[in-house]
């Protein structure tokens, strides 16, 4: 079980060289529940997950956990409270998924230090609740995109964070390994409170996952708050530039996000009507 | 502060959610995969620890008059013996000392540079640093007549200088590692060229001191070259091996690296100074030994594995090259080759293989 953190940004702007990506944007992640960002492509949502983990410092504002900033504190002790799957790590050639998994638990080690018997605890329930436990003792090399980003976030997991930020999880899988890996996440939300924050490339999963979801656009947001009320014909709108109807997904209940497009610009009714 | 409240809506713990685990036997497997892993990195290291130790004896033993082990221990331990006081305690010794110390700065050098870049064609032996610290030092000796530290210092700003030069030409929004590694190839070659005109302008100048400083040799080695030496990889051995973890976790990729809490351009700082004066001060008293950096990290990784540090293994592995090496070329090739000649042969087909391998498929560093 974890405890409540308080994770926010407070005129965060971010941007590299003189390009700015994010401009003053102020941002409340709630604690305990699944957020996931979506935007346009170059929106700006992975580089502002990146400055939440510390990987990249504000020109202006601050990224605050628990009222600290995080680029003020030291990293091996934030590494401890929030962790980050990057959009593609680089796997080791060679290396097991044991192995592998149990880099996670770099934050709670000494240089020189012993490997103790919490770290194999930590690597091992990371493990089962990932369902790569038969997987142990593969090398990572060998392993389908699914399993291995399974694996990858057993790795997040290992760390023990109560907060973990992930830069789209389900990229490069099939709709099938999308859904488990997502299914997987709200498992570990549901079990330990684990806060989770993740950016999402599709609105419809984002929207039937996420309990809290932020619309980016033009490096501010653009609408924040329950998936029924962002995710509308008038924030595609403005987010993505796209027509689009909204109805309601038959499983989930959550809003449905069904893109017009120009050749079905007047609907079913349209085409009969020019016939 | 986080406050130390269970979060409302999970007041109660939920048994119900699939993949709830049940805590044990899975980590039990993940400890003896570990165990597993351990052991096989003690045996590793102990045997190349051990064929050192025969390397080593070897190099005191054999030569041109052999001398019995009970006559080199008595040398060793301080004790007067005709002929071999002189020709092991004098001659031998030092050799065998520089040849163990120097081949394993340069594998420990060369495996944490390869682990930092990610690429194993990026060893400093590759890339010009070893050839900064030759040509300076070189330089230093021939030009300039200086000996002792200074070379030693000569050696060290020159390649720190050589690697600046290199990260610097290389970087455009980051710096990536065939980008690198190409430009530190032509550094390599200018750096050689202005050794071999050192050596060209010299007013008195021999074979042994060309084929020093071009390919490396043990030759002439006496205490005053060792000592340096020993004490560089004293104090820069244990900062790198410090920096094991860390190094280890930057494979991952720099913000993988990061979101463990690593502190990568820490990291890369500490690493490129150790690695980089361990090359300096292991260059400035034996030349640069062909392919000793290079080759040691990737033997060290095939022998340990993916998840054990090839560090330590990878220094034993250098020191063994270098002394099995001298032997060879000192005894059994007719004539006396410098050990960097050996070295030489051994590593060049080895980085052709991996230029075309690179270009397939990833590698292990």
């Amino acid at each position: 079980m974890t405890t409540a953190h308080d994770l926010r940004t407070t005129g965060l702007t971010l941007g590299y060289d003189d390009r700015t990506v994010i401009d003053d944007l102020s941002l409340e992640l709630p604690t305990g529940r699944i957020t996931a960002i979506v935007g346009a492509n170059a929106c700006g949502k992975s580089t502002l997950l990146r400055s939440m983990s510390r990987l990249l410092r504000p020109a202006g504002g601050q990224v605050l956990l628990d009222g600290r900033a995080v680029h003020e504190t030291p990293a091996r002790e934030l590494a401890r409270t929030l962790g980050l799957l990057p959009q593609s790590p680089i796997v080791p050639e060679g290396i097991s998924v044991a192995d592998l998994v149990g880099r996670g638990r770099h934050p709670h080690q000494r240089a020189f230090q012993r490997w103790s018997r919490a770290d194999d605890d930590a690597v091992g329930t990371a493990l089962d609740v990932t369902g790569t436990a038969e997987l142990a003792d593969r090398n990572v090399d060998e392993l389908s995109g699914g399993q291995r980003q399974r694996v990858w976030i057993a790795m997040a997991l290992a760390q023990e964070t109560d907060v973990l930020l992930l830069d789209e999880p389900t990229t490069f899988l099939d709709v099938a390994h999308q859904v488990e890996v997502l299914d997987l996440l709200r498992d570990l939300n549901l079990r330990n409170g684990t806060t989770i924050v993740m950016v999402l490339h599709d609105l419809n999963l984002a929207a039937r996952y996420a309990d809290h979801l932020v619309a980016l656009a033009d490096g501010t947001v653009c609408a924040a708050g329950t998936p029924a009320a962002v995710l509308t014909e008038e924030t595609v709108r403005r987010v993505f530039g796209l027509e689009s109807v909204i109805t309601t997904d038959p499983v989930s209940g959550s809003p449905l996000m069904v893109p017009i497009g120009r050749h079905h610009a007047g609907g079913a009714g349209g085409r009969s009507a020019s016939e | 502060m986080s406050t130390q409240q269970p979060l409302p809506h999970l007041e109660a713990v939920r048994q119900d959610v699939p993949g709830t685990p049940t805590p044990g036997s899975t980590a039990a497997t993940v400890r003896r995969i570990r165990r597993r892993r351990a052991v096989r990195a003690g045996v590793v290291v102990g045997v190349l620890a051990a064929v050192v130790l025969v390397a080593f004896t070897a190099t005191l033993v054999v030569g041109e008059r052999w001398y019995s082990i009970p006559d080199v221990v008595a040398v060793v331990t301080g004790h007067e013996v005709p002929g071999a006081s002189f020709t092991v305690g004098r001659l031998r010794l030092p050799r065998a000392v520089l040849g163990a110390v120097t081949g394993f700065c340069f594998g420990l050098a060369g495996v944490a540079i390869q682990t930092m870049l990610r690429n194993p064609l990026a060893s400093p032996d590759v890339i010009g640093i070893s050839s900064g610290a030759s040509a300076a030092a070189a330089f230093a000796i021939i030009t300039l007549g200086l000996g002792g530290a200074a070379v030693s210092a000569f050696a060290i700003v020159a390649a720190l200088g050589v690697a600046l030069v290199v990260y610097l030409l290389a970087y455009r929004d980051g710096v990536a590692g065939t980008r690198l590694i190409l430009i530190g190839i032509g550094v390599a070659a200018m750096l050689e060229s202005v050794t071999a005109y050192v050596l060209s302008r010299a007013a008195q100048w021999d074979l042994q001191e060309a084929t020093r400083w071009l390919t490396g040799s043990l030759n002439g080695a006496d205490w005053e070259a060792v000592l340096p030496t020993v004490v560089a990889l004293a104090v820069l051995g244990p900062v790198l091996l410090g920096q094991g973890r860390a190094l280890a976790g930057l494979r991952l990729g720099d913000d993988a690296a990061s979101a463990q809490g690593i502190r990568v351009e820490r990291t890369r700082v500490l690493v490129i100074v150790a690695a980089v004066g361990l090359v300096a001060f292991a260059t400035a008293a034996s030349g640069p030994i062909a392919f000793v950096a290079f080759l040691s990290g990737p033997i060290a990784a095939r022998l340990v594995g993916a998840g054990t540090s090839p560090l330590v293994p990878a220094g034993f592995i250098g020191a063994a090259l270098v002394l099995l090496a001298d032997l060879v070329g000192q005894n059994a090739l007719g004539v006396r080759y410098p050990v960097g000649v050996v070295t030489g042969v051994l590593g060049s087909p080895y980085l052709v293989w991996l230029i075309i391998r690179t270009n397939r498929r990833g590698t292990s560093l």
